[in-house]
């Protein structure tokens, strides 16, 4: 069984098609990266897969069942998380509460949601600011917080975007280690990222998309060395 | 922060003191109608301040607590102390229909779609005179002559509702509704229904503001559409209880509740007599000014700015500039 796919996944906004006729599979405890210049439809993609948008047509299948036409919530509850790429915390909540909220997703008790919550603040290494209003913190404690999000409310596939956008190489550096430390612990990765190094590094396969649609697949070498992904990021000669 | 406790317990000793320190059955009278004021800002505010669904339509809630008080005795033939019972349960459901309706739109829209909401009620109270006796109104005995049982019952109605209140935003529903506010996107992001959590809100808020109502029918012992279902008179004037004391603060709307009701007052007994009585008619003009006032100096309102108000008092360096209130 697929873990995870998108059947001829196609979205038309009036007359602009976004998404076109894309088909992708993400296996089990994989790191998937997607990649594609601006505009190219990646975050589109993302607000498809967790229902923030319709999809036009085609499917898209999680763990045996098709999600395409559920609420968002119901999304969650079934296991995706995800990040924005705009970061959106709770800005008038402390840096605990904002993980509190989120961990609620799977907890029965408050306790149960306090202690979730401190787990995964440790995890993502902001337990030193969970006393603080979540409109105070820098960026890139902004972006952690944002990946405690989406892994509080207990995930089994983690779609990411752009997480590594404004961040100094040293925290870009942190920021690989705690993806990695995710998907060790057994999550499913969708990445989405401009920063190619990150992307090289992390992923395990990776989808190149132009104007919504398939341009090239395969490990980073590969999509690297692509002719069509030259030209779709530089221009051709 | 340890000093609340005590600040608490002074104040409800005060509180259940006050008849008989105060023998004057008018400033019981204020005191009565401000705690039902405590009430009804109480529970525009959990909806508004901590759930970020601003209603400009709670005189709908209010008047149908009044209405089902008041139809009790003359459709059911039985007390209108029924209505306490019945009151909160029927404004409830109101507020269930007008949600499944409403929260389909976002921000000012569902603003302005509770405003009408609220001019219909008003408009069908007068227009179906059969069932609601129109413009007449209805007009019932009091049980008690003296103020004092009302003034208890309503102490007890606004202490049961703060403490629902507080132990709501405690539990996940609260945590959820704060949520909400902060951006609906992520809450659904994160597995909440926003359309089931800013029903529940509702459902709690319009409960209280009906049985808010209820209370009112008893001790006022007439309603008629225009006082119960009053555009500027409750839906605005809930709003400026809570704007004042202080938007998704706890103490802030039973602050609010008193500055309100005692300026209500001030004005409309034109400064107890001692202004001409054209002075009573500028009351609208001043709740105006006051809400411009309080929205650029005191955008958090007297509790969720206190912070700021005691250093421009002391002009203390020493007190912090923070934004203060929970959660807000």
């Amino acid at each position: 069984m697929t873990y995870f796919e998108t059947q001829h996944l196609t979205k038309n906004f009036g007359g602009l098609t976004a998404v076109n006729d894309l088909s992708f599979a993400v296996h089990q405890g994989e790191i998937f990266g997607l990649i594609g210049p601006n505009g190219s439809g990646k975050t589109t993609v993302f607000n498809l897969i967790t229902g923030f948008y319709p999809i036009t047509s085609g499917a898209i299948v999680y763990r045996g069942g098709t999600i395409h036409g559920l609420p968002t919530w119901k999304i969650c509850k079934q296991g995706i998380g995800r990040t924005f790429q705009v970061v959106k915390p709770l800005r008038r909540m402390t840096v605990l509460d904002n993980v509190v909220t989120y961990a609620f997703n799977r907890s029965s008790s408050k306790a149960e949601a306090v202690a979730k919550a401190l787990e995964v603040l440790d995890f993502c290494g902001l337990r030193t600011r969970q006393d603080q209003p979540a409109k105070g913190l820098t960026i890139g404690d902004r972006k952690r917080l944002e990946i405690a999000r989406a892994l509080a409310t207990g995930p089994d596939l983690l779609l990411l975007d752009e997480t590594m956008a404004g961040l100094t190489p040293q925290e870009q550096a942190e920021g690989v280690e705690l993806i990695r430390k995710i998907r060790d612990s057994g999550i499913t990765v969708i990445i989405v990222e401009h920063i190619m190094h990150v992307i090289m590094n992390l992923c395990d396969r990776i989808l190149c998309i132009n104007y919504g649609q398939e341009i090239a697949a395969g490990t980073p070498l590969e999509v690297a060395n692509n002719q069509a992904v030259i030209e779709a990021y530089l221009g051709k000669e | 922060m340890n000093s609340r406790p005590w600040v608490l317990g002074i104040i409800g000793l005060l509180l259940l003191a006050f008849p008989f320190l105060v023998p004057s059955d008018y400033y019981r009278h204020i005191l009565i109608i401000s705690l039902m004021w405590v009430v009804i800002g109480s529970s525009w505010n959990l909806l508004a301040g901590y759930t970020g669904q601003v209603s400009f339509g709670h005189a709908v809630f209010f008047g149908t607590g009044a209405y089902t008080a008041g139809l009790c005795v003359t459709k059911l033939g039985i007390s209108a102390w029924w209505g306490l019972v019945l009151g909160g349960p029927v404004a409830l459901l109101v507020g269930l229909v007008i949600g499944w309706i409403c929260f389909r739109l976002r921000g000012p829209y569902f603003a302005l779609a509770t405003i009408a909401v609220g001019e219909i009620f008003r408009l069908v109270a007068i227009a179906w005179r059969d069932f609601t006796e129109g413009m007449e109104g209805i007009l019932i005995i009091q049980t008690y002559r003296s103020k004092v049982p009302y003034y208890y019952l309503a102490l007890l109605l606004a202490a049961g509702c703060i403490l629902a209140i507080h132990l709501v935003m405690r539990s996940k529903w609260g945590y959820y509704f704060v949520a909400i506010r902060e951006d609906q996107d992520v809450a659904e992001a994160i597995g909440i229904s926003t359309f089931r959590y800013k029903s529940l809100s509702l459902m709690i808020s319009s409960f209280f503001t009906g049985v808010a109502g209820a209370f009112y029918m008893n001790y006022m012992a007439f309603i008629d559409p225009h006082v119960v279902f009053s555009l500027h008179d409750v839906s605005i004037m809930a709003i400026l209880v809570g704007i004042i004391g202080g938007v998704g603060t706890l103490w802030g709307p039973p602050l609010g509740a008193l500055v309100m009701v005692w300026l209500q007052e001030t004005f409309r007994s034109s400064f107890f007599g001692l202004l001409p009585r054209w002075v009573s008619e500028a009351h609208v003009l001043v709740f105006g000014l006051l809400v411009i006032f309080v929205i650029r100096y005191l955008a958090n309102g007297i509790v969720g700015d206190w912070a700021h108000i005691k250093q421009l008092i002391f002009r203390s360096k020493a007190a912090s500039f923070s934004t203060g209130g929970d959660r807000s």
